[in-house]
């Protein structure tokens, strides 16, 4: 029990945990139909790569890779505001969130 | 501790992640979103950030996701179809995104000079973190608001009705619309 209580995880489980989410996030960008489920894959993607740069903080003792997180968040809040924004817009003109009828763009 | 605390939360965050992608309905898509962020949270813990612990909470799992929340109910979206796109689409993007997580677990696998985590390392305290931020970087802390203040009146910009705009009366979301752009 006190070998358990002192067991230390190396930092590459951290990394491949964010690169699997990283993964999850791209997967769900690609098969999800819905606007909002497209986004929120987004912000998985973006959960990921946090992860990755708090391992490296935490690998080369630099606060400076938290301060980058600190920052990704607010980038993230100003954009998930933004990307609200336009979901409501995009809805009140065409009427539907699923991503195949919004297609005014496409060939 | 630590090693059972990581297996712990890195399941919990998993499986959000993959609850996510199964799920249809947005409500739920959200809700297990918040799940990983939460355990996102705790392992943010566990590397000794303990700010940015707090932060991801309250800002992530608390503000960002309300907001998404907020829209769903707003929106009433409801149940989506499954449409699998194009087989072009299919064809590749799945390919792609095994090869892109291939490349990054063997770039990761192959790094050698990796440390250990464990409990006993030490907390970054925001002491510290505030430290660097209101001195050395203070510069972009500023103009990162001045990009809050961009969002913020682009939010309201799209969200309130737009000049000129037909269906000004006859839209049933007229009203509820600018709520939105908070």
């Amino acid at each position: 029990m006190n070998s358990l209580l002192s067991q230390e995880v190396p930092l590459e489980f951290y990394l491949i945990l964010s690169a699997l989410l990283f993964a999850l996030g791209i997967v769900g960008f690609l098969i999800k139909r819905n606007l909002i489920s497209v986004f929120m894959s987004i912000e998985l993607m973006l959960n990921a790569v946090n992860l990755s740069f708090v391992t490296f903080a935490h690998q080369w003792h630099a606060v400076k890779g938290q301060i980058f997180v600190f920052f990704v968040m607010m980038v993230a809040a100003a954009e998930a505001a933004v990307g609200l924004a336009i979901i409501i817009a995009v809805f009140r003109s065409r009427a539907t969130l699923a991503v195949d009828r919004i297609d005014l763009m496409k060939l | 501790m630590h090693l059972i605390l990581f297996f712990l939360f890195a399941g919990f965050c998993l499986a959000g992640a993959i609850n996510l992608l199964l799920q249809s309905h947005p409500i739920n898509s959200a809700l297990s979103l918040i799940v990983v962020m939460t355990s996102l949270a705790v392992l943010y813990l566990l590397l000794g950030a303990e700010f940015l612990a707090a932060a991801q909470v309250i800002v992530y799992a608390g503000a960002i996701m309300v907001l998404f929340i907020f829209v769903v109910m707003l929106l009433n979206a409801g149940r989506e179809e499954r449409t699998m796109g194009s087989r072009v689409s299919r064809a590749v993007g799945f390919p792609a995104a095994v090869a892109i997580l291939g490349v990054i677990a063997t770039a990761i696998l192959r790094s050698r000079g990796l440390g250990v985590a464990a409990l006993s390392d030490g907390i970054t305290t925001t002491e510290d973190l505030s430290r660097v931020l209101f001195h050395e970087l203070l510069l972009p802390f500023e103009v990162t608001s001045i990009l809050i203040l961009i969002a913020i009146l682009g939010a309201v910009a799209l969200a309130r009705h737009g000049h000129g705009e037909p269906d000004g009366e006859s839209d049933p979301h007229g009203n509820q619309g600018r709520t939105g752009a908070k």
